[in-house]
């Protein structure tokens, strides 16, 4: 009987190297895949658009700031809501119902039979929520600029703001999603699970309202959670200052915005690691 | 030389069910293991037990020397898997699903040429939700075998293969066990077994009650062999020879069951020439099949089972 081939030894399946090559090949393929379902495409791109267009035709109007203060159009005010909202439908609710739907079939049992790191199956999940959440904010800026006179902005830094609060804040909400498949038993009961949290978050976070007018004991409770910030963090970036003195009791704290930002994305990338089941929901 | 699988006493429980009630079994380097079993007669459980997919709850397991509760991803990069049923990347083609897979592995073969060792060659580049159900099964192969392993568990890999996909997955299985792989199989068709196999073991209630090669499983070479003729012609109606054997006459048609065939034959082709019929009319003498085997042995735990319950 020959002996086992000695190779594997020297294959390091957690190698740096490995693992970016790997995410990027999870990405492609997440990539692909989604765009060969044409209706998920269209109703994944088609929320956030009629987002923009109803809220836009319905509160048409301005909010009045400090005397001498330039007013600003609920259609802009509007906007970073709109960005987070879409953010966290792309990436904690689309991948928390997707992956519910993959652990049911089998198809992760089918990748955990092999060499895969888990983290770079993450990492594809994320990629494919940073590429649909990219498409979603261009199209809401753009639909707002064409149609409904939302400015953007011209410093620099507030790019920059935009950059990472996009990128921490995508990347945080998919591994909540991950993550939060653990509670989903069935694919059929993943809309069900995954809605409500989401929905009440996007209320006591001010995405559709000013924020000054959540009562006091529920943005405690928004505080908490990431979207509150991202909101706060986008407000930053599109709104003058004088909203902040309004809205956020003073000061955008754009620092503790990201702060905040990079701790959930760490703690989620936890919480994914702790939570997520290959085989979960799998009866075969 | 350590086993590439050894199971001592393998047991699992379903809730009050005992799907697998202690398991022992070393499977070599190199071997090509099938094991047969009734539907629900454990062989599934106790192969996910060894991929590490279930939890065994009782027993020790090693594959490839490494417990399969405990396998890292250096252990999977050895193993080749084709579950009984699981879900597609019903978007993606053949090729591009089997070149992902290949991505994993450190050293992986040549994804094209799986594809068209699976014999996908003509589908390489459809979506695989318009496989047919055995073009899927092939594709599965494909996946369980690209990382090029050193160990493939394959639950009933030719169920729904046309016979062409048979012959085709058995070509695959045999290359493999040329290269000095070890395969690990799971069947309901004994030619398969027996063609594939360099033994066979047979799980029945969750226990496995032979262990043996396709020739001596259930004591074959040893079973009597039946020699069968017709009373027709000139031997119509005349009284048979005395072989010493057991002789059953029905409808014309003479079943001689015996430890000595060959004596046999000589008596009765004496017998025969006095009668006037230089060739014996239909003659065959037959050793029971595999599969004859096999149904005695599923036959004798049901009745065991059943006696057993009636105890109760
Ligand atoms: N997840 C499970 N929960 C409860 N019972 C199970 C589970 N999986 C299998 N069983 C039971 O364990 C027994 C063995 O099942 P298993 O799938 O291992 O059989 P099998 O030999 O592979 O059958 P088949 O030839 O039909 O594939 C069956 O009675 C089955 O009902
Ligand atoms: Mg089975």
């Amino acid at each position: 009987m020959t002996a086992l081939p000695a190779s594997p030894a020297e294959f390091r399946p957690n190698a740096p190297g490995r693992l970016i090559r790997l995410s990027f090949e999870r990405t492609r393929i997440e990539i692909k895949t989604f765009f060969r379902a044409p209706d998920q495409v269209f109703f994944t791109f088609l929320l956030p658009v009629l987002f923009v267009v109803i809220f836009s035709t319905i509160f048409s109007g301005e909010i009045e700031g400090p005397p001498g203060a330039k007013k600003v159009e609920f259609s802009q005010y509007f906007v970073p809501g709109m960005i987070a909202s879409g953010i966290v439908s792309a990436t904690f609710a689309s991948l928390a119902m997707t992956i519910a739907v993959e652990q049911h079939d089998g198809l992760l049992r089918r990748l955990s039979g092999t060499p895969l790191p888990r983290s770079a199956y993450f990492a594809g999940k994320v990629g494919l929520a940073l590429f649909t959440a990219f498409v979603i904010v261009v199209l809401i800026l753009a639909i707002g600029v064409v149609f409904y006179g939302v400015s953007l902005p011209t410093d620099p830094k507030k790019w920059g703001v935009f950059a990472a609060v996009f990128f921490l804040g995508v990347s945080a909400c998919s591994l909540l999603g991950i993550a939060y498949t653990r509670l989903i038993r069935s694919s059929s009961s993943a809309a069900a699970i995954v809605q409500p949290p989401y929905l009440v978050l996007q209320f006591i976070s001010g995405v559709f309202l000013q924020y000054s007018q959540v009562p006091p004991f529920l943005k405690v409770v928004a505080a908490i959670f990431p979207l509150k910030w991202m909101v706060q963090g986008l407000r930053y970036v599109f709104l003058p200052d004088w909203v902040a003195v309004d809205d956020y009791g003073g000061e955008w704290q754009v620092e503790r915005v990201l702060l905040v930002l990079g701790i959930w994305l760490a703690v989620s990338f936890v919480l994914a690691r702790v939570f997520f089941r290959w085989n979960r929901g799998y009866s075969g | 030389m350590t086993a590439a699988v050894s199971a001592r006493g393998v047991r699992k429980r379903y809730g009050d069910f005992e799907a697998l009630r202690g398991v022992d079994l070393e499977i070599e380097p190199g071997e090509v293991f099938a094991l047969l079993g009734p539907n629900g007669a454990g062989k599934t459980t106790f192969v996910e037990i060894l991929e590490g997919f279930r939890a065994r709850s009782g027993g020790e397991a090693t594959v490839l020397g490494v417990d399969p509760e405990r396998g890292d991803l250096v252990w999977r990069s050895r193993l080749g898997i084709v579950l009984q049923s699981a879900g597609f990347f019903e978007q993606l083609t053949p090729d591009e699903v089997v070149s992902h897979f290949a991505t994993f592995y450190p050293n992986p073969l040549d994804p094209r040429r799986v594809v068209d060792m699976v014999g996908l060659a003509d589908k390489r580049s459809s979506r695989c939700k318009d496989l047919s159900g055995g073009q899927k099964r092939r594709v599965d192969l494909a996946m369980g075998i690209v990382g090029d392993p050193e160990l493939v568990f394959l639950d009933e890999p030719t169920t729904g293969l046309d016979p062409q996909g048979r012959r085709q997955l058995w070509d695959v299985v045999r290359e493999f066990a040329r290269l000095g792989k070890t395969i690990v199989l799971t069947t309901h068709y004994l030619d398969e077994a027996e063609q594939l196999a360099d033994r066979v073991g047979v799980i029945i209630n969750g226990q496995l009650v032979e262990v043996g090669t396709p020739r001596e499983i259930g004591g074959r070479e040893r079973a009597l062999a039946r020699v069968t003729f017709a009373l027709t012609g000139n031997l119509a109606g005349r009284p048979l020879p005395e072989t010493g054997a057991e002789t059953v006459s029905k409808n014309g048609r003479v079943t001689i069951t015996t430890a000595t065939p060959t004596a046999v034959v000589t008596a009765l082709a004496r017998w025969a020439e006095a009668n006037g019929e230089p060739e014996l009319p239909a003659l065959a003498v037959s050793r029971p099949s595999l599969e004859d085997i096999y149904l005695a042995m599923v036959e004798a735990a049901d009745g065991q089972a059943d006696h057993k319950g009636s105890d109760a």
